[in-house]
């Protein structure tokens, strides 16, 4: 069997910013596996602006983005093995992939899980009504629009306002196509604020919250939606219901870390991030094998994939070089309006600061968060607003954090 | 000239069709669909039913008793996949239940069945831990199993196919014309087939194929039935069939494994206006959740991947129709073909073709008649030393197209070379799983379309989902 020092599954911002962060801190033999015909991985077509502006300072649309980190890996000698689709990682950090030259098969000293996130599907969305063609996840439809050249239909409806909804929204009104109406269940948008004003309000889409597609018209291809308005327990309203003729629907509902193989190997998830269960230097709880990006926490922004990227690629390194890391650790958990906090898990006695990721559970107007272990106050932090939409990250000092010796919960208030 | 048509390719028409391939006979199936398996056979619980249901002294119960075996047989031939799971049909705590169950038990020795118990619900729930506490009576069905109903169909009609038989896709039949020595049947478009002898396998339409011919003596009730499918992350919730006891309506919501690992629960049982009524209803798929998890309480329903409905053929009398028409002669009816008629469907075959002999057909075995259909799945069974030697020989299996099912580019490009060609996306599907699984198809959609385009010579804008009108782009950019 082959052997690398780091295997990193997945050449999307995520595998490659955590492989050039390992490299730089010391463990050259690193290899990238990636199942497409090159790196970039969603990025690829994700051809809009507003990539970079946090990380590079600078903005850059997503292939641009992804471009810079491959300039990177490659000045770096870091070996890419595309249209290689990893297929089984074991607990002893065998990794098995397959591509068109047979099996690999490669002991990896660490492993860095890096795979992202695939959308909700119209199945699991349990919408009734026909199976008609013309029904898209909105990233597939980006797919064949902005990678294929192929338009896919002309009259929209959107359920969903997630950002790739909402993106895709705005390209298909660039190509012609009459974009009817963007729908979300939820009473706000799962959005950021300027994808909203750029991508419908620019345009002139309305956006209708607390709404859903009931039922989807149709035999062989869409013929029409019957959307509705919801009540407080997202049950459909009858009386609302009404029809919009369209040959299109799109879904951006949601993304979903794609765990498969990290199931398989037994690692344990989060069942509210569904992602692995991890430590400050995101490593899993299976030593020497590390997970980041968007298969670890859906992010809003890839700028913040590859911050977190780069903890996991030296976290990796490190356990090459040393071991695991071993010490005294709490837990964390999500106190009252907050939804998950990540990582799950914190060493207290390491001299570092640590940032706590979260989401909150609706939207707030201005809150504080505690962070607090027992009775012990850790930080705080104040925002004008806070909403689910939008990742909150609050750094831990290291003097606070040797005071932990309970679980560390995070909670807010509303001023 | 035909000796033989055969109107429809679902599992009725391809089973006949495959068992009438032995024979040195012409045969031709005509459907209407741009592919085999459109109608009943692919949206179906796929259950092999032990026959221990139909009422004694029927075409059902005979064909059910013998079925069983035939069909497992016969899906060894041609490597349809199956399980032999068994099956269990619950009472919930009631006296009138448990006697219903008790009866079945009763029907089941008048039927011969063979391996047939009754459980208490203790010794049912020390089997199927999942099963629901109030579960008070179970008649064990050990013979009983689950088939996937489509690839059954694919790989009978692919077997018949390699055997001679020829299958017209998009041949919608709206005339059938007596001539002096047969049928000439005349599709919407103007096509003509002609052929000696017609059977009549049109399931849910075969009312109107019989109408063709002058044949008024039965009538289809399309009845609809709702279903969720669930992520493989649930398909080893249960390892039997959980039946509840059957209704007037049908046998009662079910859940159970499928034979590719996911879990399927439903049907409900809705009488249609006509067979094309497949879109679920949003009442439907709430009764088929709250009814499945009175079975088993802890089926995760956030695991569901897809939802479906199926229409079954049904009948006022309740019996299988296997008969020759009463006034066309040369016409052989085989019609209201629903549950148990997956199970029965190399029984039915059988039947027919006594039948067929009885009419006048002749029929003289072939010598090179080959039984055996190649295992379209063969690679997804090899061990990894044995996939890495074919890889090599073969680079197209190296390629994954389909993540979430491990389907690779070779699968696929198989699939649409061989008998029966898959001509769509669904088609794909249907006979490689690519597509099928948790993320249905968001990434590997434009995959497959690239490669019906290249394997067909077609353009993009001209793949469809599932035939004409269907076409999933509307042009280039």
């Amino acid at each position: 069997m082959r052997t690398h020092d780091i295997v990193i599954v997945g050449g999307g911002p995520a595998g490659m910013a955590a492989a050039v962060a390992a490299y730089d801190a010391g463990v050259t033999d690193v290899v990238i596996l990636d199942r497409e015909d090159g790196v970039g991985g969603i990025l690829r077509q994700c051809i809009h602006n507003g990539f970079g502006l946090h990380k590079l300072g600078r903005e850059l649309t997503g292939p641009e983005y992804a471009d810079v980190y491959r300039k990177e890996v490659e000045k770096r000698g870091i070996k890419v093995y595309c249209e290689t689709t990893v297929t089984a990682v074991s607990q002893e950090r065998v990794v098995t992939a397959r591509n068109r030259e047979g099996i690999l098969k490669i002991q990896a000293g660490a492993v860095v899980l890096a795979m992202g996130c695939r959308e909700r599907s119209r199945g699991a969305l349990n919408i009734s009504g026909t199976r008609p063609a013309g029904v898209y996840s909105a990233g597939t439809a980006q797919k064949l629009i902005n990678c294929e050249g192929y338009m896919v239909g002309k009259r929209v409806v959107i359920l969903g306002s997630g950002d790739i909804g909402l993106i895709m929204a705005r390209r298909m009104s660039f190509e012609g196509a009459k974009v009817e109406a963007v729908c979300e269940i939820m009473p706000y948008s799962g959005g950021l604020t300027r994808n909203i004003v750029q991508c419908l309000e620019d345009y002139d889409i309305p956006l209708y919250l607390s709404t859903t597609v009931a039922e989807i018209h149709g035999k062989k291809r869409v013929e029409g939606v019957t959307i509705a308005e919801v009540d407080e327990n997202r049950r459909v309203k009858e009386e609302t219901k009404r029809y919009i003729p369209c040959d299109t629907l799109l879904l951006s509902c949601g993304l979903i870390p794609e765990n498969e193989l990290t199931r398989s190997a037994g690692i344990p998830i989060d069942p509210i991030t569904s992602g692995a269960l991890v430590d400050e230097n995101r490593q899993t709880a299976t030593p020497g094998i590390f997970a980041c990006g968007n298969v670890l926490q859906v992010h809003d922004l890839v700028d913040y994939v590859s911050d977190e990227a780069e903890i996991a690629g030296i976290g990796a390194a490190d356990f090459v070089k040393n071991g695991a890391v071993t010490g005294d650790t709490v837990q964390t958990k999500a106190g009252n309006g907050v939804r998950y906090v990540l990582p799950q898990c914190v060493h207290t006695d390491k001299g570092n600061d640590v940032a706590l990721f979260m989401r909150v559970t609706q939207p707030f107007p201005k809150v504080r968060f505690t962070v607090r272990s027992g009775d012990t106050v850790l930080a705080t932090a104040q925002r004008l607003k806070a909403a689910p939409g939008e990742m909150e990250k609050i750094v831990v000092k290291q003097d606070k954090l040797a005071l932990a010796k309970e679980p560390i919960t995070v909670s807010l208030e509303v001023l | 000239m035909y000796d033989v048509l055969i109107v429809g390719a679902g599992v009725i028409g391809g089973m006949l069709a495959r068992q009438l391939s032995r024979y040195d006979l012409s045969v031709c199936i005509l459907e209407k669909e741009n592919d085999v398996a459109m109608g009943a056979t692919k949206a179906n619980s796929g259950i092999v039913h032990g026959g221990y249901d139909p009422e004694p002294g029927t075409l059902k119960a005979k064909l059910n008793a013998e079925g069983v075996q035939k069909l497992y047989d016969v899906a060894d031939e041609i490597h349809a996949p199956y399980r032999k799971n068994g099956s269990f049909v619950c009472a919930f705590g009631t006296p009138e239940e448990e006697a219903t169950v008790r009866e079945l038990y009763e029907r089941g020795q008048i039927n011969g069945i063979k391996g047939l118990e009754l459980l208490t619900g203790e010794q049912a729930r020390a089997l199927e831990p999942a099963l629901s506490e109030k579960v008070s009576l179970v008649l064990n069905v050990t013979n009983a199993g689950i088939v996937c109903p489509y690839e059954m169909a694919i790989a009978a009609i692919g077997n018949a196919m390699d055997n001679g038989v020829e299958l017209k896709v998009g041949f919608a039949v709206r005339t059938v014309e007596k001539t002096e020595n047969g049928f000439v049947a005349v599709a919407e478009n103007g096509t003509r087939v002609a052929g000696k002898y017609l059977v009549n396998c049109a399931g849910a339409y075969s009312d109107r194929v019989a109408a063709m011919v002058g044949d008024s003596f039965f009538t289809i009730i399309p009845r609809a039935g709702e279903y969720m499918l669930l992520d493989k992350n649930e398909g080893s919730r249960v390892s039997h069939t959980i039946f509840q006891v059957p209704g007037i309506e049908g046998k009662g919501i079910l859940v159970s494994p499928t034979v590719d690992g996911n879990l399927l629960t439903g049907p409900t049982a809705l009488k249609v206006e006509n067979p094309a009524c497949t879109e679920t209803t949003p009442e439907g798929l709430e009764a088929v959740g709250r009814l499945a998890a009175k079975s088993v309480p802890s089926v995760n329903f956030r695991q569901v991947i897809t939802s479906f409905t199926g229409v079954r053929s049904s009948e006022k009398n309740g019996d299988f129709i296997i008969r020759p028409s009463e006034v066309a002669k040369g016409v052989l009816h085989v019609a209201a073909i629903d549950s148990p008629g997956l199970t029965c469907c190399v029984a039915i075959a059988d039947y027919a073709i006594d039948q067929l002999r009885a009419m006048g057909l002749l029929l003289t075995e072939k010598a090179d008649f080959n039984p055996v259909r190649e295992n379209p799945h063969a690679f997804r069974e090899m061990s990894d030393e044995e996939k890495d030697a074919y890889i090599k020989a073969h680079p197209a299996y190296g390629k994954i197209v389909c993540r979430c099912e491990t389907v690779s580019e070779g699968e696929i490009r198989d699939a649409i070379r061989r008998n029966p060609p898959a001509r769509d996306i669904d088609g794909v599907k249907r006979r490689t799983r690519s597509g099928m699984g948790r993320c249905q198809g968001g990434f590997c959609m434009p995959y497959v379309m690239r490669l019906l385009s290249e394997e067909n010579g077609e353009p993009m804008e001209k793949i469809t989902k599932n035939g004409e009108g269907s076409a999933q782009l509307t042009g280039k950019l």
